[in-house]
């Protein structure tokens, strides 16, 4: 598979959404919250308190929709300042009772517009970095689908960065890069290639630390193994001091790119 | 079309073209035209007011150096990591090539001069940004020395005040120049949680990973006069809703109205406001 391939199967109506994979993890055990207690609540964002096996978890994802209807609920995906505010919220939340926190990305990015300018995209997505960077709780992300630029990253900033073997991260989308550079978005396939924004590439670069398969729906042994997974990284990051865990991810991201 | 025309409301680049026209001659050096009120200045006029228009007080873009000049007592300035230089880690085509025009354009090595200086007696750590430098887009080298100048600050109990002008996250470094969104933000978390202060100065254009970082980071947020400052570009905005933006959108002066500034300062007042607001923080005056 090309790069290319891997963006066109990352952005599949097809793939598992964020609401699947609570369902098949949480069943009955979700319980969803709402809002962020400011302005609205942005749909591209779906967010509770939920059990995985015996813990307590607080899950966040961004979700695209399942079908035309639902993807027009939510933004495809898009969060507006107000949804990365709901995932603040509960993210402060979870660090209050000493929950962790699971995060789902999947986004081709924060929404350009005018009313998410106006209520302060950036600013919604820089103080998610500021305070998740410092959250004495344990995070960790997991890339289902596309993971665009700042709308990804303002959900992962985590102890550790898993991803689906046909998920992407990108600083920005291949037919934008290649309409930037070459003028000619039809060029993306070139780009998608120079980005290195594949799942293996980026394991490649440290940037994520664990490379999944992907279940499929109904797999319940896949869900099974992934929920183990998942519990035995939150077993042990809850058995780390707060402070020192923060002190963990910030040194996590201070390697990347350091120069001495 | 390099990256600061394209975050250009589409009405300003017309007008722009249409001026260029219409130029008469004038002696590159000694004259300079405002391109908001059309008056002609002397260049050592404008120099003298701080780049701004006489007329119209149009901000002119200033270099990194320049801005260094104005902003900290004489002579104060000393560099930090100015030897740090970015290489083409992802092996991205036509790169080195780009690294290379942004070093002759700027006569820097990088996109962000960071350093210690007296500003007003108050000793602080610089952080100016430079927009000859492929348009002061954020690579890992200028993710690295602004984390760098925290970390100094946060050590030294210092304040920082950052200049930003930014196309946003470099990408030809790949999700490598995303990554320092994180780290900036996660040393400006640190300074903040030791009590230090940390002022932004928001200047003409602030966009993209740099906006949706340390810029909006500040305790105290200034922008200056009619300066651009938005997450995503009018253009790109454009394209996604198919629709016309208001002619002041995304303005300094909106974004203050919409609450996200605190502040919005002349350049030629801008220092005075920021030594006074050392001092209300209590930073301390450096003994002679």
């Amino acid at each position: 598979m090309s790069a290319y391939d891997k963006v066109q199967a990352a952005r599949s109506t097809q793939k598992l959404t964020s609401v699947d994979y609570i369902n098949n993890l949480f069943g009955e055990n979700f319980i969803e919250l709402h809002g962020d207690r400011n302005f609205s609540d942005d749909k591209a964002v779906v967010g509770g308190v939920g059990m995985l096996n015996n813990m307590p978890v607080t899950v966040i994802g961004l979700e695209k929709g399942r079908n035309t209807h639902e993807r027009m609920e939510r933004n495809f995906g898009a969060a507006h300042p107000e949804g990365y505010r709901k995932a603040l919220r509960l993210m402060k939340q979870a660090e209050k009772f000493r929950r962790p926190v699971l995060c789902f990305v999947d986004t081709s990015g924060a929404f350009c517009g005018i009313g998410a300018e106006e209520r302060g995209q950036g600013h919604a997505i820089a103080t998610n970095l500021m305070e998740m960077m410092a959250l004495k709780t344990p995070v960790l992300s997991i890339f289902i689908g596309e993971g665009g630029s700042g709308g990804a990253i303002a959900l992962a900033v985590a102890d550790e960065v898993w991803m689906m073997e046909n998920a992407v991260y990108s600083v920005i989308s291949p037919e934008g890069c290649a309409s930037i550079l070459w003028k000619d978005s039809s060029k993306a396939p070139e780009a998608a290639e120079c980005l290195k924004m594949t799942a293996k590439d980026l394991f490649d670069l440290g940037v994520v630390e664990r490379i999944l398969r992907e279940p499929k729906a109904g797999d319940g042994k896949m869900f099974e193994s992934l929920k183990l997974l998942i519990c035995r990284t939150f077993e042990k990051n809850l058995a780390i001091d707060g402070e020192r865990l923060a002190e963990l991810r910030y040194n996590r991201f201070r390697k990347i790119g350091r120069k001495k | 079309m390099d990256l600061f025309t394209f975050i250009k409301p589409k009405n300003e680049l017309e007008q722009s073209d249409s001026t260029e026209v219409k130029k008469p001659y004038v002696p590159d050096e000694m004259w300079s035209k405002c391109p908001e009120c059309g008056t002609m200045l002397l260049t050592t006029d404008i120099e003298e007011n701080l780049n701004v228009c006489s007329k119209c007080n149009h901000h002119f873009h200033i270099s990194a150096r320049r801005r260094i000049e104005i902003t900290a007592d004489k002579d104060s300035f000393v560099e930090m990591d100015e030897e740090l230089e970015s290489e083409n880690i992802i092996d991205f085509p036509g790169y080195e090539e780009k690294l290379e025009k942004g070093r002759a354009k700027s006569g820097e090595k990088e996109s962000v001069i960071c350093g210690t200086c007296t500003i007003g007696g108050i000793k602080t750590v610089l952080v100016v940004m430079n927009a000859d430098f492929m348009m002061g887009s954020m690579g890992t080298v200028t993710g690295d020395k602004i984390t760098r100048a925290f970390e100094f600050a946060t050590e030294n109990c210092l304040p920082v005040i950052a200049f930003t002008v930014s196309g946003g996250a470099r990408m030809q470094e790949g999700i490598l120049s995303l990554m320092q969104m994180a780290k900036t933000s996660g040393a400006v978390k640190r300074h903040s949680d030791a009590g230090l202060l940390y002022i932004t100065v928001l200047t003409d254009p602030t966009t993209g990973g740099v906006t949706a970082s340390f810029a909006m980071e500040g305790d105290i947020i200034i922008a200056e006069p009619k300066a651009l400052i938005a997450f995503a570009g009018p253009r790109v905005i454009e394209q996604t809703i198919r629709q016309k933006l208001p002619r002041d959108f995304q303005t300094a002066e909106f974004v203050l109205q919409k609450g996200f500034v605190d502040k919005v300062v002349d350049r030629r007042t801008l220092r005075n406001t920021l030594i006074k607001l050392l001092k209300i923080h209590n930073c301390q005056e450096v003994e002679a």
